[in-house]
């Protein structure tokens, strides 16, 4: 049996009086991808803050890499440098330049060497093609552009795993494709990614399983083929009927 | 046209003859300027050199108290808490009492007080002393809007990745409240500019001084206007600069909005 990369455990999450994740339970594998299907509200962003600790959670356990991320004595910005996450709203640095985004956090979070960290930021660039842009500042990128940046920045890191929270969602309709493109590359390539998404043909394509959150908990968890084509939940078979058909 | 409105009343206007000699004869305008040692005139050229060192020390030591005052304000560390009820205090305080009472209160209070070497310092570090402390709460104040007016997702983009919350502050937030409190900061550096002026309650000899000991000698005010021509050169680059950042920074904001 292979060990999980990251495990939650009945995770329970409260704002205030309301409770929006009611107990949810998930693993996922090295070199797994899982999408996270769910109507707004649902509590996908909420779920992914909490695996990067940028939430902190009421009840129940996050295990990464066979370590709990409650216990007490554990470095929060260190468990962050191993779990990346990008934004729906990308939330580039604006003062800095596209490579120093993208160098920022090798740079100054992990503090290695600056030739290294510069020669993977450069290699980073020519897999999201726009080694020519390096130099531009991200208010002269298109969203499309300026989101695979914000890929790049988080993989900067080197990261165990990669959280993406509906990062196409903000995007002009053209733009999507590429950046959809580069998510497809790095699974091929074995990255370890949970995202949440609206794209139902993404995740068919993409993703190892799905699985759907509705209203705080995870109803389903599948192999994509089987979420789609033989799903078990009547919240499922509900939330499918809703979005547009896929093949 | 303002200007040449004034012009015109000084030909004109009755009296306007008198007032051209007691403010602008060209004479007395350049005695008051090159000073007389003989007659224990000061020169207001050498007095306004003063006015700029002054001016040039207490700025580069209210950015970084300002600063420091303004970090330490907007902290969430539960140790830092003394320090921070300290600094709001601190701003309240200095931002609340007039700058010449701040200037007497310095400049007479600690020498009267025999504290040893705290109370034998000259007129002009008492002068800096109080300047620093008053334009440090108007400046930790500019500081603290441009920090907060950084959105709390550049935060939360750089805790995710891991940076931790100094070097969050350094690489992410200060940078970014720096560029835009700038126009903000010079025009606090132009009242600074000014209020060098007030030294001249201590009985430091700065331009404005000068001019007033010249005018009492020769019964003439032409000391007064070329004090004044004086904070002018230097006042009015400065105000320009400000009015070019402010434009360049709204048609920056206007192109991104479109
Ligand atoms: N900081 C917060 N304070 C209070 N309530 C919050 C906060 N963040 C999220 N919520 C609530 O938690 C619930 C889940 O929100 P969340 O953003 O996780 O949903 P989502 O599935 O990501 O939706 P979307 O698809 O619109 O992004 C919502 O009801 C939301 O109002
Ligand atoms: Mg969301």
């Amino acid at each position: 049996m292979t060990k999980n990369m990251l495990e939650l455990q009945n995770v329970h999450k409260r704002f205030d009086d309301r409770e929006v994740l009611h107990g949810v339970s998930l693993t996922l594998a090295p070199n797994e991808v899982v999408c996270l299907l769910g109507s707004s509200g649902s509590g996908k962003s909420t779920l992914l803050r909490c695996i990067n600790l940028l939430e902190r959670i009421e009840s129940g356990d996050i295990i990464f890499r066979e370590q709990s991320l409650l216990d007490e004595r554990i470095d929060v910005d260190l468990v962050r440098r191993h779990i990346g996450i990008v934004f729906q709203a990308f939330n580039l640095f604006p003062h800095l330049s596209v490579l120093d985004n993208i160098t920022l956090g090798p740079l100054r979070a992990r503090g290695r060497a600056k030739s290294e960290v510069l020669d993977e930021a450069y290699e980073l660039l020519e897999r999201i093609g726009l080694k020519s842009r390096a130099g531009d500042f991200p208010d002269q990128l298109s969203g499309g552009q300026q989101q695979r940046v914000a890929i790049a920045r988080a993989l900067a890191m080197r990261p165990d795993v990669l959280l993406l929270d509906e990062v196409t969602s903000a995007l002009d309709p053209t733009l999507v494709g590429e950046v959809l493109d580069l998510l497809t590359d790095l699974a091929r390539q074995g990255t370890t990614m949970l995202i949440a998404t609206h794209e139902m043909q993404f995740a068919r394509d993409v993703a190892h399983r799905v699985a759907l959150l509705d209203e705080g908990r995870l109803v389903e968890v599948a192999p994509a083929a089987d979420f789609f084509d033989r799903p078990q939940q009547a919240a499922t078979i509900d939330f499918l009927s809703r979005v547009p058909k896929t093949q | 046209m303002v200007l040449a409105v004034v012009a015109w009343v000084l030909w004109a206007a009755p009296g306007g003859k008198a007032v051209r000699e007691f403010f602008l004869s060209p004479t007395h305008a350049w005695r008051s300027f090159i000073g007389d040692p003989a007659e224990g005139l000061s020169a207001i050229w050498r007095g306004f050199l003063t006015n700029i060192w002054m001016f040039v020390v207490c700025e580069i030591l209210v950015l970084v108290f300002g600063l420091l005052i303004a970090v330490v304000r907007l902290s969430s560390s539960p140790i830092l808490t003394p320090l921070r009820l300290l600094s709001v205090v601190y701003t309240d305080f200095f931002r609340g009492i007039p700058i010449i009472l701040v200037l007497f209160i310095v400049g007479y209070g600690l020498p009267g007080m025999s504290l040893g070497w705290i109370s034998m310092q000259s007129p002009a570090v008492y002068a800096c002393i109080a300047l620093t402390l008053t334009y440090s709460a108007y400046v930790a104040e500019v500081y603290r809007a441009g920090i907060n007016a950084v959105p709390t997702n550049q935060v939360v983009a750089s805790r995710a990745l891991g940076l931790r919350q100094g070097a969050t502050l350094r690489y992410v937030v200060l940078p970014q409240a720096i560029r835009n409190v700038i126009p903000p900061l010079l025009n606090d550096f132009i009242s600074l500019q000014k209020d060098t002026a007030l030294v001249s309650t201590l009985g430091i000899v700065d331009a404005t001084q000068a001019a007033h000991i010249f005018s009492s000698q020769s019964f003439n005010f032409a000391g007064y206007t070329v004090a004044s021509l004086l904070f002018l050169l230097l006042t009015i680059p400065m105000t320009r600069l400000t009015d070019r950042l402010i434009a360049r920074d709204r048609s920056r904001r206007l192109a991104y909005l479109s």
